[in-house]
């Protein structure tokens, strides 16, 4: 279990990414890895259910998947007031994928990383969302969102005036141009760091109750493993939720 | 912990799964859940309105059960009327033949107390006749005596 280095050798280990490349065009393998293969798995099973999708008596499959719809799309329906064949899958895709990320968290921490040592993995980080990239890739996805759907819906026009003459009226220009420039640009760094920042503590706290010993561990983690099935369910929903409002914010015109 | 091209790898993973979910996920599974819906609003529809049904035709048919027995007792009494007249009838024909029997009877019992007061009479007339013989010792000419007889027989009458 504790590598060369000590615990901060073992720690810092399980938090370094497998990459390749240099630079910028580092590519971080197992984030790309895991969440393909997670997005793979959630487009799978949606997939499945609506092919063999019923109007009648609703499969175990089925029931959890509407299960899911249903939620998504009353969260959708509460905040949101417009027309839009985007926003509704949108919410359900994040809401999944990053469920989906978060789920990894609860793996043993050393389970995959031995299993790819065993492979002639060096390194191995599982939790997509403990990776900066992959949250900030949804927050800036949303953020492009927004930025389309406000010019789409208020015009060109209208945006950049709202973007100059609210909250103060014309006379403070810069002034408000600068108030609303941070405020847009704090909507995805506070979405992503916010998902980045729980999961990662978490992932973290993991790994540290590894670093104990073995009788210890379990009264340790069992219980912050059971709190932090609330804590994936609640950033993922959080993450969701917020992307909804951001948007209706997006479609209303002032 | 630095930001790098994963992120874009990541963006066009993400752009990939909304696009794949907004064409192949959401709007069946969502055209599903509608369909439910309206399934269930239809068979809560029918069921209601065959309880309303149900109303109804229990309404009918105390209805039904109301006026056959209000026909039921009309035809009772009917027949109750009927068979009182009938026994009426009877009794009048009955009392009309029985005092027809009774005339009859008086008729034949007086015809007969004619006759026994006949032979009586007779037989008193010949025993008086004979005892009247014997006292005077001869026949009595019964044409002789005819008026006398008769008178005789006259007021044994």
């Amino acid at each position: 279990m504790a590598s060369e280095g000590g615990s901060s050798g073992y720690i810092v280990h399980h938090l370094t990414p497998l990459t390749v490349g240099e630079g910028f065009w580092t590519l971080n393998i197992d984030t790309l890895f895991f969440s393909a293969v997670l997005g793979a798995l959630f487009i799978w099973f949606f997939k499945s259910v609506a092919e063999r999708v019923t109007t009648g008596v609703p499969g175990l499959a089925q029931n959890f998947a509407e299960m899911l719809i249903e939620f998504v799309d009353q969260q959708v329906k509460d905040t949101f007031h417009g027309e839009s064949k985007l926003i509704a899958p949108l919410a359900l895709t994040i809401f999944c994928w990053v469920l989906l990320w978060n789920t990894m968290d609860l793996l043993p921490v050393d389970l995959l990383s031995l299993i790819g040592s065993l492979m002639g993995i060096e390194y191995l980080r599982v939790v997509p969302s403990t990776d900066l990239n992959a949250t900030f890739a949804l927050s800036i996805s949303v953020f492009l969102l927004i930025i389309f759907y406000s010019i789409k819906i208020k015009g060109l026009f209208g945006f950049v005036k709202e973007m100059t003459c609210t909250p103060f009226g014309p006379a403070m220009m810069p002034f408000n141009l600068l108030l609303k420039t941070v405020e847009e640009l704090a909507k995805p760094i506070s979405l992503a760091l916010r998902l980045f920042g729980n999961l990662y503590a978490g992932e973290l706290i993991f790994i540290l109750i590894a670093l104990l010993p073995a009788f210890v561990q379990p009264l340790l983690s069992l219980p912050w493993a059971i709190f932090h099935i609330l804590i994936i369910v609640l950033q993922a929903f959080i993450f969701m939720v917020l992307t909804i409002v951001y948007l209706s914010m997006a479609h209303e015109d002032h | 912990m630095s930001i790098n091209a994963t992120l874009i790898g990541q963006m066009i993973t993400f752009t990939l799964l909304v696009w794949f979910t907004m064409q192949y996920v959401w709007p069946p599974l969502i055209k599903a859940l509608e369909e439910r819906k309206k399934k269930i609003a239809e068979g809560l529809a029918a069921a209601e309105k065959g309880q309303e049904d149900i109303k109804l035709a229990e309404k009918k048919a105390a209805k039904y059960l109301k006026e056959a027995k209000v026909e039921s007792a009309n035809i009772i009494t009917l027949a109750q009327k009927r068979a009182n007249d009938a026994i009426e009838e009877s009794k009048e024909t009955a009392k009309l033949e029985g005092e027809k029997m009774i005339e009859s009877a008086k008729a034949q019992i007086k015809q007969e107390m004619q006759q026994a007061k006949e032979s009586l009479r007779k037989e008193v007339s010949s025993l008086a006749l004979k005892a009247a013989g014997q006292i005077l010792q001869e026949e009595v000419d019964k044409a002789k005596h005819k008026d006398i007889i008769s008178k005789v027989s006259d007021q044994l009458r």
